[in-house]
């Protein structure tokens, strides 16, 4: 036990918390994070949870209010089974982007634990959500809480006019089509607060609204209609569209008025959460970066006790620990580990830099001070621009990282490059490539409409390298959008460098 | 900043999310209750538990990319590969399909989860296809039945119970010879005839005197004193405080198959949850036979086989023997169920529908025999297939009006009309168990 003289500056002692120990700390980590370190922070709501509430909020993909669906359900019994029988342990904490930034914290944490959930959520993550550029531009902080509310409200609804079935059913549908239902490109700022009063404007609008699909008149006997006329109804559909949710919402022919505001729903959550995917490695690397340099800082100023700090460390070096890829352990790049270690490599280059550093990067090697950097770069970047950017050959040659090429065309996997000097720009450039989007998600459009003929719905997906969708998810997937368009819908698979068709699935609907 | 105790919170805000789960996956979830019911023991049978349900009946499909094509993987930790290298592709391993697209299970094809003891026996229950009536009285815990018990000084406003107060408000008034208002009303009367005749003056001080008195009793005792109140009590009924022992009896002679003896489990677990319902404390013993009879336990009853010829008489001179040394009919009740096939040994049967008069059906509430046999199994087409030497000795005691229940099962649907036979007895029941 420390002396009393100690015990008057330390923050707490042992492993009890309460309420007024969690506001010290608080206040303790605002003083460094928004003093020393410059961050910038939506104001804070800690929120202390319990076990079951943690499950609770893991089934609902964190979010503290969710529509009702039988898969959340799935997930909560899958992570209840888990942590049952202790495979799994609970997450220390969960924050959601949100103003003010909501973080759980779970009543058995030790007070130690506590200040490191603290540190790195409600302000790691926080600054992250604040400033980040793609939260920004993409999310709606203050009105998600509020739309979550509305969206619960408004599927209840549905569910209580139309039957639990019929809404499960669409909602399944839409699950399926998440992660094409969102807009990756066009950039405006999201307006959630308004999206109700919207929602009844729709109702009015859509009697008033003119699409051609929805015109049952019987053609007048004519030549088949010109190559113009053709193209003006294409981009009457906006077409070519990646967001495929957002293309039924608008022209699918069969749809009623709340399945199209259900489907809004769906993509509006899906991209809610567009940023999150993107920006893992940055995100957590932020946060890890933050609540060691905070609970240090800490440490120095006498305010947490050396044991506390061991227990730091040692919850620090597990959530960094990256087996290497031979590993019965390995699943993965870690994305603290790999996010930690890219900001200490920014601070070091910043502070003791190397000449081979100064080479690769002389607009900051050696400058001093690395928060300004850090700053910068967690404001501007994702993680595939900011991989691209910030990893040093230093780094890679620490984490012994090596570039393998599996191509199913040959006998035998290749190693591509390796962390050498032929191989440096290789590695990176591969390894930025692993968390762009445009490269792991599938890229699939809608590019045509069958106006002329039975309506049926065409889809492109441009296969780069030769990679095909799953077949047997792929024809589930079919099922689900030919349910929701109403008509035949075919998907065609065509190389993404030539345009040679590969394959086609094609699915009607169902009776 | 902000911190709030969300901890108080009602919990199970996904249950309705779980039940939508259980609802989606029913058939599977039946299927995986069926089996580990099948391989519980019954008396665990009305208890919650793992199961395990594979995963490809419940996925959620979403546009991936799969094997094949030219992919792109930075690994970290190499050891001592250089550039260039070749490297055998590995079995099944990282090197092929995108392995990260499966977020669920990681790559296990069986997804486990826990039941609580209600689910599991719902779902069990809907299996046998239970009426909706006769399931609730199995699966639901609470009991309902409350009583009345005399009355308490505490409880909630609507319990209140008028006329106990208002009695006890009385005697207590009586006893502390509160002023009635009519007397006091008489004082007034008779002051107001008094009052201003001076020669009376003493009278009339005397007499305002012994009002403002009165008065002032009247209000230092009250009407109703917190004291006087009384409030209906209740209390939740317990189970009749009895005993029950159920005889699972069951030819194992090798014409019984497996698929015979799973019918003949079920419908003793079925028994037996009817009986926990029922009773305290129940008892099973398991007595099976060839040509001779033995008490085994469970695992030995349904698994182990046995050779031998069929002497039914054996299992009821044993459970005889069982019922006069351990379970006096008088302290306990006693029910049998008898499993067959239906063969028996020429010339046995007459011995067994004497035992079962004589001995044995004037001890048990209840004996049921069922006759299992293959589903869809008709005899040979264009015979109609004779009844077998067991029913037809059980059929006349029947007719007899012996309290027996008998039923042909071939389907698991078949076992639970057994059981419509113990409920339409009740009276008769309810008349011995009390």
């Amino acid at each position: 036990m420390n002396a009393p003289v100690d015990g008057g500056r330390l923050l707490w002692q042992g492993a009890d918390w309460d309420f007024a120990t969690l506001e010290r700390i608080h206040d303790a980590c605002a003083q460094v994070a928004t003093g020393e370190m410059g961050l910038e922070v939506y104001p804070n709501r800690i929120e202390v949870i319990s076990a079951e509430q943690m499950l609770d909020a893991y089934a609902s993909t964190g979010l503290p209010l969710f529509y009702r669906h039988w898969s959340f359900g799935k997930h909560f019994a899958q992570h209840e089974a888990m942590y049952r029988r202790g495979l799994r342990g609970l997450a220390y904490e969960i924050v959601i982007n949100a103003e003010p930034c909501v973080s759980y914290v779970m009543e058995e944490n030790t007070a130690t634990m506590q200040a490191l959930v603290i540190a790195h959520a409600a302000f790691g993550h926080n600054h992250f959500f604040r400033t980040n550029r793609l939260f920004r531009e993409w999310t709606d902080a203050r009105g998600i809480l509020d739309y979550l509310e509305f969206a619960r409200g408004y599927i209840q609804s549905c569910e209580e006019r139309f039957g639990e079935p019929e809404v499960e059913r669409l909602l399944d549908s839409a699950h399926a089509l998440m992660n094409q239902g969102v807009h990756r490109h066009r950039r405006r700022a999201p307006d959630l607060l308004s999206e109700q009063r919207r929602e009844q404007e729709r109702r009015q609008h859509d009697e008033r609204m003119y699409n051609v699909l929805w015109s049952t008149l019987p053609e007048r006997a004519s030549a088949p209609p010109s190559q113009g006329e053709t193209a003006r109804r294409r981009a009457l559909l906006q077409l070519p569209q990646e967001n495929l949710l957002y293309f039924l919402e608008k022209s699918a022919p069969r749809l009623a008025p709340w399945q199209r505001e259900v489907l809004r729903i769906v993509r509006n959550i899906a991209q809610y959460f567009l940023p999150q995917r993107q920006t893992k490695v940055m995100n957590e690397g932020c946060a890890t970066y933050t609540h060691h340099r905070i609970l240090h800082r800490l440490h120095e100023q006498g305010r947490i006790s050396d044991g506390a700090l061991l227990e730091v460390l040692h919850s620090h070096a597990a959530v960094i620990f990256q087996p290497g890829f031979d590993d019965p352990r390995y699943s993965g790049i870690n994305p603290y580990a790999l996010g930690f270690a890219m900001m200490s490599d920014i601070e070091r280059i910043c502070r003791s830099p190397t000449e081979e550093d100064r080479q690769w990067f002389p607009d900051f090697a050696g400058c001093g001070e690395p928060m300004p950097v850090l700053r910068h770069a967690w404001a501007e970047f994702r993680d595939e621009s900011f991989i691209l950017q910030y990893l040093s050959p230093h780094l890679i040659r620490e984490m012994r990282l090596f570039h393998l090429l599996d191509d199913a065309a040959a006998p035998v996997l290749r190693v591509a490059a390796m962390h050498d000097e032929r191989g440096y720009r290789r590695v990176r450039q591969a390894l930025a490539r692993q968390y762009d989007p445009a490269w792991t998600d599938p890229d699939i459009q809608v590019v045509d409409v069958d106006l002329a003929g039975d309506r049926r719905l065409i889809l492109e997906h441009a296969a780069i390298d030769g990679r095909l969708l799953d077949e047997k998810d792929a024809k589930q997937v079919m099922r689900h959008l030919a349910s929701l368009w109403g008509y035949d819908v075919l998907l065609r698979e065509v190389a993404a460098a030539g345009g040679a068709t590969l394959r086609e699935h094609a699915v009607g609907p169902p009776r | 900043m902000q911190i709030l105790d969300r901890r108080l919170n009602p919990s199970g805000r996904s249950l309705p999310n779980r039940q939508r789960f259980l609802r989606r996956a029913k058939a599977l979830v039946q299927e995986a209750v069926r089996d580990a019911s099948a391989k519980r023991e019954i008396r665990a049978a009305d208890t919650g538990g793992e199961v395990s349900i594979p995963l490809h009946g419940i996925r959620e499909p979403n546009f991936q990319l799969g094997a094949g094509g030219r992919r792109d993987h930075v690994l970290p930790g190499n050891k001592q590969y250089r550039e260039g290298d070749e490297i055998a592709r590995p079995q099944g391993g990282e090197g092929g399909s995108g392995s990260e697209g499966a977020p669920e299970g990681g790559g296990e094809d069986a997804f486990r989860f826990a039941l609580s003891r209600e689910e599991f026996l719902s779902i069990y229950l809907d299996d046998l296809e239970l009426p909706d009536l006769a399931k609730r009285r199995l699966v639901d815990a609470s009991d309902p039945a409350w009583q009345r018990a005399g009355y308490a000084v505490s409880g909630t406003p609507a319990n209140l119970s008028i006329a106990r107060t208002m009695r006890n408000s009385l005697s207590r008034r009586i006893a502390l010879k509160r002023p009635k208002p009519e007397a006091a009303a008489v004082l007034e009367a008779e002051i107001a005839a008094l009052d201003g005749k001076p020669d009376q003056a003493e009278q009339l001080l005397r007499l305002r005197a012994e009002l403002e008195r009165q008065l002032l009793r009247a209000r230092r005792i009250p009407y109703i004193d917190p004291i006087d109140v009384r409030y209906r009590r209740f209390e939740s009924q317990p189970r009749p405080v009895a005993r029950a022992v159920m005889f699972c009896l069951m030819d194992v002679s090798g014409s019984m198959t497996e698929e015979m003896k799973d019918l003949a489990k079920r419908f003793y677990t079925l028994l037996y949850l009817f009986l926990q319902r029922r009773y305290k404390h129940v008892e099973i013993v398991f007595i099976r036979h060839t040509h001779e009879a033995s008490e085994v336990d469970e695992e030995a009853f349904f698994h182990s086989r046995e050779t031998g010829g069929t002497l039914v008489s054996t299992a009821l001179v044993e459970m005889q023997r069982i019922v006069a040394d351990r379970f006096p009919p008088a302290d306990w009740n006693i029910y049998a169920a008898q499993a067959s096939d239906g063969d028996n040994a020429a010339g046995d049967s007459q011995r067994t529908g004497q035992l079962l008069v004589e001995h044995i059906l004037p001890a048990c509430q209840y004996y049921a025999y069922i006759e299992v046999g293959r589903d869809g199994d008709q005899g040979i087409p264009g015979f109609p297939r004779g009844a077998t030497d067991l029913w037809r000795t059980y059929e006349a005691l029947a007719a007899a009006g012996a309290p027996l229940a008998m039923k042909k099962v071939r389907h698991r649907q078949d076992i639970f009309p057994v059981f419509r036979e113990l409920f339409a007895k009740r009276g008769l029941l309810d008349g011995a168990s009390a």
